[in-house]
């Protein structure tokens, strides 16, 4: 897989735990991966092979104003995060990742193929964030409507800046 | 609609990158199910099920689709979102051929109201009032997961009393919530009779908790650091009442519905989904367990003291509609044999941690200890602070695995607030349920996942 390159096979020396050649810290039991969007689609691929058919959870952050937030060395922090839980169900085991998606492009390849239940969980982390996951059967919003502009948990988006949009409907006075 | 001006901002300067993008298909579009010759290979396949009927192993290809109808001999009509049995603001599109359907995709965001927004302009002592609006029929679950995720942030360790009491609220919460199940669900296919008989069952648990918590539902009686007070005395006789009067109920259902031919007629076989499906689409709760997988977060991922009572995971054989009955009558007995042990187990002690930084100071401190005025003041208008951290917690709601995501920033509010809604992503697996079935099915098949619009919009 991709995330057998240089960078990681150093990082092996000093943090003993890495997952598929990836720095990897455990918080409060639960192992958690870090990765970059170029070796995003190589490991859950291999975790998906290694056991974990279950997806829980796919979701967003926006870090804009986090920067300076605890990763392990090796990982750049980015503005977006994608943070997905994975269970392997036969071995009551559970293991996050979160991947730095840089604010510029936020392009992301689907997880779709691997986990068809992540559809829905990535259209709204595009609705409400603006992750573009490539590859992805049909990437609209799906909680906002279709003609809703921007990207609401955005922190660079003010709560109420945004006036109620409602559709054009005739008054009924 | 679908402009530029809606594309995301970076790309908005990039035409190059931009148009990389619509390539993918990525920008924004109607939500809405489209005729067959407009719609994308890949989402068709994904509108009829299909690519999870593909054997392991096999790679999806757009191309090898069979389209057996014309699209002239198919119509693509509307079911809500104020149909009486989406329960809520559900909207489907069908997909048609005649009665049978082809082709599902579901149309949410109805009840969209932001509160994962909202839960970070909040602080993390209001955080609560927010989330237990999302599964209305189960509130206490949405503050339980949500508390925990604050508590695992702020490493308090919660008194003994207060996980009891949590458990006690929840199971309870779990037998209201399926058996407003059984009255919908009895509705939806024509037992009406059922209806009356869920709420009458139902009315006796909420008033149990409308004396515990002074509320029917939206409760925020779960706070991060405990509950907000003590069960009222004589609570022990109230909640045997109820383990004695519901069982001989659920019996009376058994005789109602289990048994009965038109019931059994309109469920067995219906909407039947396999265990790698069900997986594969992350289905959860007794969705998934229906389907024969034995998978249960009270069991295989204890939280609270749920590894020190005794119950039974109940699971299906044939992942129809059915089996998602039965399994939710069964669990109804199997809660209220939890809720027995939880009688006998209830320890005395503290309901809150007495960690001064999370909990404010008794109402009789106030008046005669300035300190306790002054911290009461500061702790409800500043709020307590989080230390930097991530986590994300997860229970067995009634509806499948409910996760909240809690990233905090060393502040008083939530950086951000993810909630895992079963609904939402239960919902997913109708396309697969409903191919090939009747329009008629499809109104059992959406009872049987018993889904929550609130948790659904969020």
């Amino acid at each position: 897989m991709s995330g057998e390159n240089e960078e990681s096979a150093e990082h092996d020396e000093t943090d003993p735990l890495t997952v598929h050649g990836l720095p990897a810290v455990d918080v409060r039991g639960t192992t958690v991966v870090h990765t970059d969007v170029a070796r995003y689609p190589g490991l859950l691929e291999a975790l998906h092979a290694e056991g974990f058919a279950f997806c829980a959870d796919l979701c967003a952050v926006d870090h804009l104003t986090n920067a300076d937030r605890t990763l392990p060395d090796g990982i750049e922090p980015q503005r977006f995060e994608v943070v997905v839980n994975v269970r392997d169900l036969a071995g009551h085991r559970h293991l996050r990742v979160r991947c730095q998606v840089p604010g510029v492009d936020t392009r992301v390849p689907t997880s779709f193929h691997l986990w068809p239940g992540t559809e829905a969980m990535e259209r709204e982390a595009y609705d409400l964030f603006g992750i573009v996951f490539t590859g992805h059967p049909d990437l609209t919003r799906i909680l906002l409507p279709d003609d809703w502009e921007g990207h609401p948990l955005r922190k660079d988006v003010t709560p109420g800046r945004v006036p109620i949009q409602f559709r054009d409907a005739p008054s009924t006075r | 609609m679908a402009t530029t001006s809606s594309q995301p901002a970076e790309f908005r300067d990039d035409p190059a990158k931009a148009e990389g993008a619509a390539v993918a298909g990525t920008f924004d579009a109607a939500q809405e199910m489209h005729g067959r010759s407009e719609t994308d290979p890949l989402e068709l396949l994904r509108e009829t099920g299909a690519g999870l009927r593909l054997p392991e192993g096999v790679a999806l290809d757009p191309g090898d689709l069979v389209t057996e109808v014309g699209e002239d001999e198919t119509m693509i009509i509307n079911m809500g979102p104020q149909h009486p049995s989406t329960h809520g603001v559900l909207r489907l599109m069908l997909e048609l051929d005649g009665e049978t359907v082809l082709r599902t995709k579901s149309v949410v965001g109805y009840l969209h109201t932001g509160m994962e927004r909202t839960a970070e302009d909040l602080m993390y002592i209001q955080g609560s009032t927010n989330v237990t609006r999302m599964d209305y029929l189960a509130p206490f679950f949405n503050e339980t997961v949500y508390s925990m995720a604050v508590e695992q942030l702020l490493g308090v360790e919660l008194p003994p009393r207060a996980v009891w009491i949590r458990m006690l609220l929840m199971e309870l919460n779990r037998v209201s919530s399926h058996l407003l199940f059984m009255a919908t669900n009895g509705m939806d296919l024509g037992a009406v009779s059922m209806m009356i008989y869920g709420f009458r069952e139902r009315e006796l648990v909420l008033s149990f908790f409308e004396k515990v918590t002074g509320l029917r539902m939206n409760h925020n009686f779960i706070r991060p650091g405990g509950t907000a007070a003590d069960l009222p005395s004589g609570w022990q006789a109230d909640v045997l009442a109820l383990c004695k009067a519901i069982p001989p109920r659920l019996d009376e259902y058994d005789i109602l519905l289990t048994g009965q031919p038109i019931f059994t007629e309109r469920t067995q076989g219906v909407g039947a989904i396999t265990p790698e499906q069900a997986i594969a689409l992350s289905a959860s709760g007794p969705l998934l367990r229906s389907t024969g997988v034995d998978w249960d977060l009270r069991r295989d991922s204890p939280y609270l003291a749920y590894d020190q009572v005794e119950f039974d995971v109940v699971v299906g054989t044939y992942g129809d509609a059915f089996d998602r009955y039965a399994i939710r009558l069964e669990e109804i007995r199997q809660s209220l044999h939890i809720v027995e042990q939880i009688v006998d187990l209830l320890p005395k002690g503290d309901y809150r941690v007495q960690d001064k930084k999370v909990t404010p100071p008794p109402r009789s401190r106030i008046d005669e200890s300035m300190e306790a005025l002054i911290h009461h003041f500061k702790l409800f208008t500043e709020g307590f602070k989080v230390p930097e951290g991530e986590t994300y917690v997860a229970v067995e709601s009634p509806r499948g695995e409910l996760g909240c995501y809690l990233v905090a920033d060393g502040g008083s509010k939530p950086y951000r607030l993810h909630i895992r809604g079963p609904s939402f992503v239960n919902l997913q697996s109708l396309p697969v349920m409903l191919r090939g079935g009747l329009i008629a099915d499809a109104v059992a098949v959406i009872s049987s996942i018993d889904p929550v619009m609130g948790e659904v919009d969020r």
